[in-house]
């Protein structure tokens, strides 16, 4: 996938299908100023979230909200910004046509938390972007691998923790991007706890850009229409760019 | 009940079975380690202290000792007389009903607890259903010096409540979990996410042959004391020195695990008996839950289902990695009873044997009763079957069925 790299990246995150209109919110996420756009497959167990995203994707199974109904939704979006998808390892490792499948809908790239270097070869190299995460604890050694073989970008996870909004930017931010930045090309985005514009903007003074989820969803959750929304995004995207 | 036939073990000679899985925990295509990278460098250290202490004669010498001392090892295996004149085999139980806590969870966590010791961690984390390896936790906890917090699923309190008491009054924290079937698929969840952000002080004390490397393989090392015990007194309590058939109920897989282990190298036929509504091996597709890849129920679209059982203990929709192996080898079979047949099994074992038996344990009881009867098992088999559980924390539910 093509990140831009005159500015730094915004990536604003949405749980397929948590409610109706969904793709509207996700048309006013990419006007408001989305680089990108990461895009849940809701899975019963997320472990790695917190209370927010859990909410959200209970939201969308309760919902009735399927791999093949998010897919053909997502289809109507493609070919905007590059669209990248996250799951767990569960939808993945069943289901031979995964990768191929969320191809054909468009997305560019696939984030796969509980899918480590030990146990991701078999879904590198597929026609989809396999972005890898690193975290607080990972090892100077991993990080070396996570750069070499992480496509598109390197998913800083800012906390040793779940997902969830956070009111001061983890310390732990700071070491990881530096250590990541040093040694990576590709860009470095850091994710995890980023919910205010002062936020997003000291985390994009530290890397390549900024992954929104749980702001994002929370407000969802508690009605926010596409353009309440997109207002938002557009305050982390100023904020982000004045620096 | 169709293929009732247990295919002879066609495992290539020189490859033992129910051995080291290796670094990356595979048992066969199942097992691994499908954590975040979050829980990469914990598990990793797991993985080496166990490896460590496991070699260690002095952690094997102080293990022993107080699976002496203070679970009340060994355990007896106990001739079921009235119930092997009724169904006509010879049925052996291998009691860890007597353990100290009542069930085989003490063994895995006496052993894990020792090894968190030996780490430098103050304070342990767990899952729980029925709450037998809460219960567990706590104990090895208070006599370690160690804190001890405990998740476990809402439904399971009010269920499991004589066990939440004894959690609190042996000074664990008892954490509620309201996601879900609030059972303990959704108590696994939540004690994962804590863990991640616990890794510095805390150790992971999972209670089944489950999650991510080194667990399911540590797990079933902590428990084959249950089937090392048992092949020893085979030797003396049967003619033949080995069984026919070795029989322990599946939530997990650890009871299991660890009984068949002492047999996997012996021409014992292995049956592991899961829930109708919890059966993993039976029903599961492949997939990845808890750390690990291994068979769940679930449906078409990846979502993994509730599983359904009268024994909170085997309410989990996945089986642990060893076993899928074991059954596509050959060398294990799986079946499954339901609530019906296990109630019934409770009762007749309390008439004919005087043991009130765990409800998760009643499935391998349910199983045999079944399988003499219709033939399955051939008259004059001998049984070795794990009694995993004592049936204390039963009385309410089971008052309320009878
Ligand atoms: C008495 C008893 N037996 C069996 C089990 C199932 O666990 P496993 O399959 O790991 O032995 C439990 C779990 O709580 C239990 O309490």
């Amino acid at each position: 996938m093509k990140l831009p790299s005159d500015h730094k990246i915004l990536m604003p995150y949405l749980t397929g299908g948590a409610v109706a209109d969904w793709t509207d919110h996700l048309r006013a996420l990419i006007d408001a100023g989305a680089d990108a756009i990461e895009i849940g497959l809701p899975f019963s167990d997320p472990t790695l979230d917190g209370a927010t995203i859990q909410e959200a994707t209970h939201a969308a199974l309760t919902r009735g909200a399927t791999l093949r109904g998010i897919l053909t939704r997502v289809s109507e979006v493609a070919g905007t910004v590059p669209l990248v998808a996250s799951t767990y390892a569960n939808l993945v490792v069943r289901d031979r046509d995964f990768c191929g499948n969320l191809r054909d809908a468009g997305f560019d790239g696939l984030i796969v938390p509980d899918l480590p270097l030990e146990e991701c070869a078999e879904f590198e190299n597929q026609d989809l972007d396999l972005v890898l995460l690193a975290s607080p604890a990972t090892t100077d050694e991993r990080l070396d691998e996570i750069a070499r073989r992480s496509r598109g970008f390197v998913y800083a996870v800012t906390v040793m923790g779940t997902t969830g909004e956070r009111e001061t930017l983890a310390a732990s931010a700071a070491d990881l991007a530096r250590r990541l930045t040093n040694r990576c090309e590709l860009p470095v985005l850091l994710g995890f706890g980023i919910s205010t514009p002062a936020q997003a903007a000291q985390a994009a003074q530290l890397a390549d850009g900024v992954v929104i989820g749980a702001a994002i969803m929370r407000r969802v959750l508690d009605g926010a229409g596409p353009a309440e929304l997109g207002a938002y995004l557009r305050s982390i995207r100023e904020a982000m760019d004045e620096g | 009940m169709g293929d009732l036939l247990i295919r002879p073990h066609r495992a290539p000679a020189r490859v033992q079975l129910m051995d080291d899985p290796g670094p990356l925990g595979r048992f066969g295509e199942y097992g691994g380690r499908y954590v975040p990278e979050s829980l990469i460098g914990a598990c990793r250290q797991v993985e080496e202290a166990f490896r460590s202490a496991w070699a260690d004669p002095a952690f094997r010498n102080q293990l022993a000792g107080l699976l002496a001392t203070h679970v009340g090892r060994p355990t007896p295996l106990t001739p079921a007389v009235r119930l092997s004149a009724e169904l006509g085999v010879t049925l052996l139980l291998k009691r860890e009903d007597l353990t100290h806590t009542g069930s085989h969870k003490i063994n895995n966590v006496i052993g894990q607890a020792l090894l968190a010791t030996r780490m430098g961690h103050k304070r342990l984390i767990a899952e729980t259903g029925a709450g037998q390896h809460g219960v567990a936790t706590a104990t090895a906890a208070a006599m370690f010096g160690l804190s001890a917090t405990v998740f476990m699923g809402e439904r399971d309190i009010e269920r499991q409540a004589l066990n939440v008491f004894r959690m609190r009054m042996l000074g664990a924290e008892v954490v509620p979990v309201r996601t879900g079937a609030r059972t303990l698929k959704d108590a696994t969840s939540e004690a994962m996410r804590h863990w991640v952000g616990a890794t510095e002080d805390s150790y992971y004390c999972m209670g089944s042959v489950l999650g991510p490397m080194p667990y399911p393989w540590m797990v079933r090392e902590f428990q084959r004391v249950i089937g090392d015990e048992a092949r020893r007194q085979c030797a003396t309590a049967l003619p033949t020195a080995v069984p026919d058939y070795v029989v322990a109920c599946v939530g997990g897989g650890s009871n299991a695990a660890g009984t068949f282990a002492g047999f996997v190298d012996t021409t014992a036929k292995l049956v592991g008996v899961e829930a109708e509504g919890g059966a993993g091996a039976s029903r599961g597709t492949l997939g990845v839950l808890h750390g690990v890849r291994s068979m769940f129920l679930q449906d078409d679209d990846g979502q993994v289902l509730e599983a359904h059982s009268i024994a909170a203990g085997l309410d989990y929709p996945g089986i642990g990695p060893e076993h899928v192996h074991l059954r596509d080898l050959g060398r294990a079979r799986y079946v499954t009873v339901d609530d019906a047949e296990v109630v019934e099994a409770v009762v007749r074992l309390a008439r004919t044997e005087g043991i009130v038996a765990a409800l998760e344990s009643a499935h391998a009881v349910a199983w045999v009763i079944r399988a003499a009867a219709d033939g399955t098992l051939p008259a004059g088999s001998t049984v070795v079957l794990t009694l995993s559980g004592r049936g204390d924390k039963d009385i309410s539910a089971l008052k309320e069925l009878l």
